[in-house]
């Protein structure tokens, strides 16, 4: 890891030589995946070539099938760019998909309360921000768990997000429910005004995608150009050398947590008000844990993120099809994501050992 | 109110019920005293389960199904292993994205076996000790990967602090550079436990698909135990019988949140069925506050607390999570 920090402080020493083995490093990994992939495939007695086939064109085949990706890219990149802040301050914010969950569930209680008056735009706005503050709520349980009570944040988030699920599903099932009967398809559709405006032949809502480029860019610059990304940064690299520069290192920490779990809010509140209009069990969609493989493929680098998070985006939605058209389960996008980090990571480090023993 | 409750019924549920999670606490024990975090256990607990499961109806033996997840385990540990160890790479980033990646393996392979009829490791009562009062019923009346859950929580403590393999492993676990020069390779010690522990965490599997919860689905129902496991483990303070003890407790509060959701039909099930996980998250803070110096120092002033601290306070081997440099 300190070899990757230490790469992106120097950008402009990166020579055509690093660019050369960067270029090396992705088409071996590639290489790798195909060849695991394939041989998944052939133990489940699946056409590798068809099926490879098919998550082509189901992603990017048609404008319709973009758009959907699209859909995917979006709140995946805002809970990458929020992973970016709690990474680079040393933290393993795995509570992130809880915080995703408790951003959906804020604009849902904000919009709920609203509700379809003429001021309609302005409770949407209003509800969005709920979501952020939701999320950022959320994390900030974490952070004090790991800065109060000291439980590592893998654990402190793994239980919050059981804990959110649970609200959800509550929250469905409860409170929340349908007239007439509960169900697994979640809670009343909101009024019309309140979504968000999207293009209508597509689905898809330019302010959620403005936003979600916004966050990068605006994490970019907070990362690069400020303050806080350099005591963010201190304070991931070496805890005990932050504390003698005069750093609170449990502060940097809580203030990652809060972005961190304010973009994870964003895309919750995304997914309630602008895809699904209504708050259902797997409204996160498993988009919290897949941001932190992205962010883990991109090394960290901000820059890359939004691009893998496109490509994983891509293989999410070309899986929806598998079922149908190959009867293969759509978990096979989950496998080529998986096993790409770890090759990626792997030859990484194979090339990186080989190249300081050369000297 | 408290209609159909008994004692004995559910102690004997707890026993049979924590049976997968212990297996999976103890090889986790074993590979975090050689120094290795494995946090693939979640994802490695479904693949096993899978594979054990579809083996096992495949062939219609019960034992190949269990050798087969402990093989699965031992292979995913391999790669843990492989990465951290001989590669120097982060075991918290190979572990977690192992996790999502094995149990994304298993759904997609054991898609077509799902919801298909498989054999079932059934009840064995042990000749003449089940019949005893109280204890026949409680600990002599399960099946056979129940009483191997039981026997390994004594053999792990016995190889642990009573064999000298024990003490080579505790050694590299907290200093490496000392093991090395005693003469004990630390990375090859760290391999084999790792691939050890592995193996159990694959047979934890094999319990869950082909005894405790019988079959396979998506969602199986063992999703999530392998981060209990994980959190146990050090709520156990990396000793066998505490980690054990501790998955038979997140057993009892399972049991227990059935017996609730009939006593209080008004609170959503939802409630209960969670209730478990943020409870333990709960006991781990409590664990890990008992270490802070505040603690100590009130613990110093109350003969009473003293004991209790101490029960609880226990270090984590030295050198976990580290890679060992070979500069």
């Amino acid at each position: 890891m300190r070899t990757v920090f230490a790469r992106m402080g120097r950008p402009l020493e990166m020579g055509l030589k690093t660019a050369l083995a960067g270029v090396a490093e992705i088409a071996a990994s590639v290489l790798v995946v195909v060849a695991f992939t394939t041989l998944v495939l052939l133990v489940a007695g699946a056409p590798p070539l068809d099926t490879f086939a098919v998550l082509v064109k189901g992603s990017l085949g048609s404008w319709s099938k973009l758009s959907h990706v699209i859909k995917v890219w979006i709140p995946l990149t805002l809970a990458s760019c929020g992973l970016l802040f709690t990474f680079k301050a040393g933290l393993w914010n795995i509570g992130v998909e809880g915080q995703v969950m408790m951003g959906a569930v804020a604009t849902t209680l904000a919009m709920r309360m609203g509700g379809p008056s003429p001021l309609a735009g302005m409770v949407t706005a209003l509800a969005l921000v709920a979501g952020m503050a939701g999320g950022a709520l959320w994390a900030l349980c974490a952070g004090f768990l790991k800065t109060k009570a000291g439980v590592h944040e893998i654990f402190a988030g793994l239980g919050l997000n059981f804990v959110s699920q649970g609200l959800v599903l509550w929250l469905i099932f409860g409170p929340w429910k349908q007239p007439g009967i509960a169900s697994m398809s979640g809670t009343e559709t909101f009024d019309e005004r309140l979504w968000i405006p999207s293009i209508e032949a597509l689905n898809l809502s330019p302010a959620a995608l403005g936003m979600a480029v916004a966050a990068v860019i605006v994490t970019a610059y907070l990362l690069s150009s400020t303050r806080l990304g350099l005591y963010l940064r201190a304070v991931g690299g070496n805890e005990k050398a932050a504390v003698l520069f005069g750093l609170k290192p449990h502060a940097v920490m809580t203030a990652a947590m809060l972005c961190a779990g304010g973009l994870a809010g964003l895309a919750g509140a995304f997914q309630v008000s602008g895809v699904y209009h209504r708050l259902i069990p797997a409204i996160s969609s498993g988009y919290g844990y897949l941001a932190l493989l992205v962010v883990l493929l991109a090394y960290y680098n901000v820059w890359a993120a939004p691009v893998v998070a496109f490509f994983f985006a891509c293989l999410n939605t070309g899986a929806i099809q598998l079922p149908m058209l190959l009867s293969l389960d759509s978990s096979l996008s989950g496998v080529i994501q998986g096993s790409m980090v770890i090759a990626a990571l792997a030859v990484h480090s194979v090339s990186t050992r080989s190249r300081r023993s050369r000297g | 109110m408290m209609d159909g409750f008994d004692m004995l019924l559910v102690a004997s549920a707890v026993i049979a019920g924590a049976a997968p999670l212990v297996m999976a606490t103890l090889g986790e024990t074993l590979t975090e005293r050689a120094g290795v975090v494995n946090l693939s256990l979640d994802g490695t607990i479904v693949l096993s389960a899978m594979a054990a499961f579809v083996v096992a109806s495949l062939s219609g033996s019960l034992l190949a199904g269990f050798a087969v997840s402990a093989a699965v385990g031992a292979c995913v540990a391999a790669l843990v292993a492989l990465f951290s160890v001989r590669l120097g790479m982060s075991q918290v980033a190979v572990g977690f994205v192992l996790t999502l990646m094995t149990r994304d393996l298993a759904y997609f392979l054991g898609s077509q076996y799902a919801r298909t009829e498989g054999p079932i490791s059934g009840s064995a009562p042990v000749p003449v000790l089940s019949g005893m009062p109280v204890l026949g019923q409680v600990l002599f009346n399960h099946s056979v990967p129940v009483y191997l859950s039981m026997i390994m929580v004594a053999f792990a403590w016995w190889y642990l602090y009573r064999t000298s393999w024990g003490l080579r492993l505790r050694c590299v676990g907290e200093n490496m550079e000392a093991a090395y020069a005693r003469g004990i390779d630390p990375d090859l010690v760290r391999v084999v436990y790792t691939v050890a522990g592995g193996a159990l965490v694959g047979l934890s599997g094999a319990a869950f698909s082909l005894c405790t919860k019988p079959g396979w689905g998506q969602p199986q129902g063992c999703e999530g135990s392998g981060w209990i496991a994980l959190a146990l483990v050090i709520f156990g303070a990396w000793h066998p019988v505490r980690a054990a003890l501790g998955a038979y407790l997140f057993a009892f509060l399972q049991v227990m949140s059935i017996h609730f959701q009939s006593w209080f039909p008004d609170v959503p099930a939802q409630v209960f069925q969670v209730a478990p996980f943020p409870l333990m998250i709960f006991l781990l803070a409590v664990s890990t506050l008992v270490h802070s110096e505040e603690a100590k120092m009130l613990a110093e002033r109350h003969p009473l607390l003293r004991i209790l601290t101490r029960g609880l306070a226990q270090a984590p081997p030295l050198s976990l999570g580290k890679a060992r440099s070979r500069d």
